[in-house]
């Protein structure tokens, strides 16, 4: 990839003339590229659903996760480079693990969101290590009510109502944005997020799964992946919904 | 030759580190908690502080009552502070009084073979209300609707059964905090002197002193002696 970036992009620890961190941008790249995953904040609680292309038959169906508990309370849905959010997820966990063995109470959604993303972005500031490829949707219900954070690779990290990650997140962001994500209840975001999935994604033919989770109060306050019957109903929903808008075509 | 208060024990066989044998009371009301504590700080058979102050301020809304090793206690309340001081600034809010009675019991637990401190936490938070917490030697932490603790509490034990009631007014608990202390103090040889209590509702912190000549007595005791009078008697 010569062009943009080059000569000063070969460490972290190099800005640009212009004032970037270019190893950062393509850092973010790799979240960009990835397929994508949305996360919506509803009354009454999260929903985190993510789009996973099917790469083989041979894969029991499934299995790969994308989801990830991190807490009874919280839980994260990573995008871009697996492995690296699997690492992500790993020190959220501890995190979340050690607050609340030395003070006595789960972590705090916003809490545990500033240590992820001061985290994250540790790999921004040394040429020893690269910054990691991945954005997490970091999902929590504590005291003040039910949040929704996007954590990026280069550390920055916001409060959403509804947000979307990976290859068709602009699209997705428009379909949230005209919906009236403050009066949902999860289980109609479920079968939102399972519409909107199935709208965008853009490969015809390549088959893909939709993982869903959640954190609500029909779920006693726990991350959980949404219950099969659930998912069932809202990918029926979404499937005549496309069935519906092709016949319109 | 009197050598005073710092010389052997072997007669009277007594610790001679300055300790709060003392008498701790915390009691919860309808809205608040109410905590007291005496006075007295003694060396052995002397009186080395005698209007000490036993409740120290961990936050805006939590109190910790001493009793036990005045220097350990201290230095546990030092720290605690410290440490939820620093979460006040990470969580852009007080802690919980849980999380402060959590963190005295941890101190106490971790380092259980060098401390000896016996201590109540009470607080107020817009959680869970007024919260009385006993964190005695060993690391042990238990929520109670009221605690007592110190040398002198083996007197009121029973006292207190009889008299708590949930759901009391402010000045019902306020009253029987200091009932309680006074009943202690007139017959623990190492509590006596001041009463001190500390009130915690929504509205804040209240503190309040009682002099020794103010201390409610019970049968038996005689009456504080009058200063003026004394005066004029010597005179």
């Amino acid at each position: 990839m010569s062009g943009i970036g080059t000569g000063y992009d070969l460490s972290a620890t190099t800005y640009s003339p212009d004032g970037k961190v270019f190893q950062t941008d393509y850092a973010q790249k790799a979240v960009d590229n990835s397929s994508t995953a949305l996360g919506i904040k509803c009354k009454d609680g999260i929903v985190l659903a993510v789009e996973k292309l099917v790469v083989s038959k041979l894969l029991v169906e499934r299995s790969s996760r994308r989801i990830h508990n991190v807490d009874r309370h919280a839980g994260i849905c990573v995008a871009g480079l697996l492995p690296d959010g699997r690492m992500v997820v790993n020190r959220a966990a501890e995190e979340a693990s050690n607050y609340k063995s030395f003070y006595g109470e789960p972590i705090p959604g916003r809490v545990l969101c500033e240590r992820l993303a001061s985290y994250m972005h540790l790999f921004n500031l040394y040429w020893s290590m690269r910054p990691y490829g991945t954005a997490g949707l970091l999902a929590t219900y504590d005291e003040d009510g039910p949040a929704l954070y996007l954590v990026e690779p280069s550390g920055v990290a916001h409060k959403y109502h509804g947000t979307a990650v990976g290859k068709a997140r602009q699209a997705v962001k428009n379909e949230l944005e005209k919906m009236k994500l403050g009066q949902l209840t999860c289980r109609e975001a479920v079968v939102e997020a399972a519409k909107i999935l199935h709208k965008v994604h853009e490969e015809d033919g390549k088959p893909f799964e939709i993982e869903m989770s959640w954190i609500c109060d029909d779920s006693g306050r726990v991350h959980q992946r949404v219950p099969a019957e659930v998912l069932a109903e809202a990918e029926a929903a979404a499937k005549a919904a496309m069935e519906e808008s092709d016949m319109e075509d | 030759m009197d050598l005073g208060p710092c010389v052997s024990t072997e007669a009277t066989g007594k610790s001679q580190a300055p300790h709060t044998g003392t008498t701790i009371v915390a009691v919860s009301f309808d809205g608040g908690v109410v905590l007291g504590a005496d006075g007295r700080v003694s060396t052995g058979t002397y009186i080395s502080n005698r209007a000490s102050n036993k409740i120290q301020q961990l936050t805006d809304n939590v109190f910790l009552l001493r009793s036990g090793s005045a220097a350990d206690t201290q230095a546990i309340g030092d720290y605690v502070r410290y440490f939820a001081e620093q979460l006040a600034c990470e969580l852009g809010a007080p802690p919980s009084v849980a999380t402060v009675a959590k963190l005295v019991s941890t101190m106490n637990y971790q380092n259980k073979e060098m401390l000896m401190g016996a201590m109540i936490v009470a607080g107020y938070d817009e959680q869970q209300g007024g919260q009385v917490y006993g964190c005695p030697i060993g690391g042990t932490l238990v929520r109670e609707q009221w605690a007592v603790d110190g040398s002198g509490s083996t007197y009121i034990w029973a006292a207190l059964d009889d008299a708590f009631k949930e759901g009391m007014t402010r000045k019902e608990a306020e009253a029987l905090v200091v009932d309680a202390l006074s009943l202690a103090m007139a017959r623990d040889a190492s509590s006596g002197g001041i009463i001190r209590t500390v009130t915690l509702d929504k509205t804040g912190a209240h503190v309040r002193y009682i002099g020794g000549s103010d201390v409610p007595t019970w049968f038996e005791d005689l009456p504080a002696p009058n200063a003026a009078a004394a005066g004029m008697a010597v005179g």
